[in-house]
């Protein structure tokens, strides 16, 4: 694969993501509106662990795909990296393999922890 | 007020800090947090969760467009990431301890010196020998020009990365993407091009918000139902933005876009000093 073919492949990937995660938080949108529409909302006190993603099963459905959308939203970036970490292994760029390996730790070790 | 109505609202809201942010290439979320905050009541973290996810929409779909045109560096990047994505999760965790008061005085700070640099566009390079570690680690790139592809040196490795753990802790501690900082710490102390230091940012802002996003949802700041018409303002504002032509207007946008933030950093900061913001 050329450098340039690797970027394109890059840019689709991220249109993708970006795509995809909208589509699914509109869809949400929608039914959480059309569902919880009338309902008061205050957001003026933050209720801690709440809305945490192990809490996630006991929002109500429209709330959860919203969440689904984001959480989709959140895997491109790191979709983008683990690429790189691909295209430098495939170069043999044993320095860059490295340092991208760094990265996807760091970020994988944030997501991970989101679940406790 | 009803659910429908907060979401009109803030969707409208979003869209126009998009159309601006894309315009004037500062990012559309740092003015989201403190409207959102200061204009409709919404306790700060939620408004932090829902404008970190907005920066990783809105970064994300901006570098698909520039990755295709080849001024993005993938090393650069990828080397400051290191930093930048520790900082975000040093500083998500930090948001744990710090006082929401200081937090929006530190936020105010952040805005002000943003609508400085509005007002004031960076100036280029000051001169800087080339660092031979760049070359060590191959950041050395280049980028099309007008005649074939320009060649760029990098300077001054080690400041610049200390100053992308700076971006990242701020990015993390208070949901923005700091691609101000970002292009300041390339185009002026590693002597990058200003166009492979915006496009490089850019990459960068949505990998770092995603080092962030992790600890919020886990701390519960990422409220869905608040961070939907914010996600989706905030991508429709700036790709209606990233489509309107750079013209003589944009001198003037900045200048609005300056006065807005810097009115938006008073208040945020007599907020967090008042304890108007808990």
């Amino acid at each position: 694969m050329t450098d340039r073919e690797l970027e394109l492949t890059v840019g689709k990937l991220l249109r993708t993501g970006v795509s995809l995660a909208a589509a699914v938080v509109l869809a949400g949108g929608v039914w959480y509106l059309a569902t919880n529409g009338a309902a008061q909302v205050d957001y003026r006190h933050f209720t801690p662990g709440m809305h945490r993603l192990l809490a996630i099963g006991t929002l109500p459905p429209a709330e959860v795909a919203i969440q689904i959308g984001l959480l989709l939203l959140i895997a491109t970036p790191i979709a983008r990296v683990a690429f790189a970490l691909v295209a430098f292994a495939l170069e043999h760029d044993r320095l860059y393999v490295f340092f991208t390996l760094a990265v996807l730790v760091v970020l994988l070790f944030s997501i991970g922890t989101s679940w406790l | 007020m009803s659910a429908l109505e907060f979401s009109v609202i803030v969707f409208a809201v979003s869209a126009v800090a998009g159309f601006l942010g894309s315009l004037t290439g500062l990012g559309g979320g740092v003015v989201v947090t403190p409207v959102l905050t200061l204009m409709l009541g919404v306790d700060l973290h939620y408004a932090m969760g829902a404008t970190l996810v907005s920066v990783i929409a809105t970064s994300s779909g901006a570098a698909a467009a520039y990755v295709r045109e080849g001024f993005s560096n993938l090393r650069v990047g990828m080397f400051l990431e290191i930093a930048t994505t520790v900082g975000a999760v040093a500083g998500a965790h930090l948001t744990r301890v710090v006082p929401a008061s200081a937090l929006a005085v530190i936020f105010g700070l952040v805005l002000a010196y943003s609508a400085w640099v509005s007002w004031h566009p960076p100036k280029e390079g000051d001169g800087s020998a080339p660092d031979p570690l760049a070359a060590r680690l191959k950041l050395d790139g280049d980028y099309p020009g007008p005649r074939g592809r320009i060649h760029y040196r990098v300077a001054r490795v080690k400041a610049g990365l200390s100053m992308m753990f700076g971006a990242g802790l701020l990015s993390g501690l208070l949901g923005i993407g700091s691609g101000a900082m970002k292009v300041i710490a390339m185009d002026r102390f590693m002597r990058i091009p200003f166009k492979v230091s915006t496009t490089t940012s850019n990459f960068m802002i949505g990998v770092t918000a995603a080092a962030s996003a992790g600890v919020y949802l886990s701390r519960g700041y990422i409220q869905p139902a608040l961070a939907m018409p914010v996600m989706l303002g905030v991508l429709a504002g700036s790709l209606v933005g990233a489509r309107q032509l750079m013209g003589a207007r944009t001198r003037v946008l900045r200048a609005v876009f300056a006065v807005v933030v810097g009115l938006l950093a008073l208040e945020m900061i007599y907020n967090g000093l008042s304890g108007g913001l808990r």
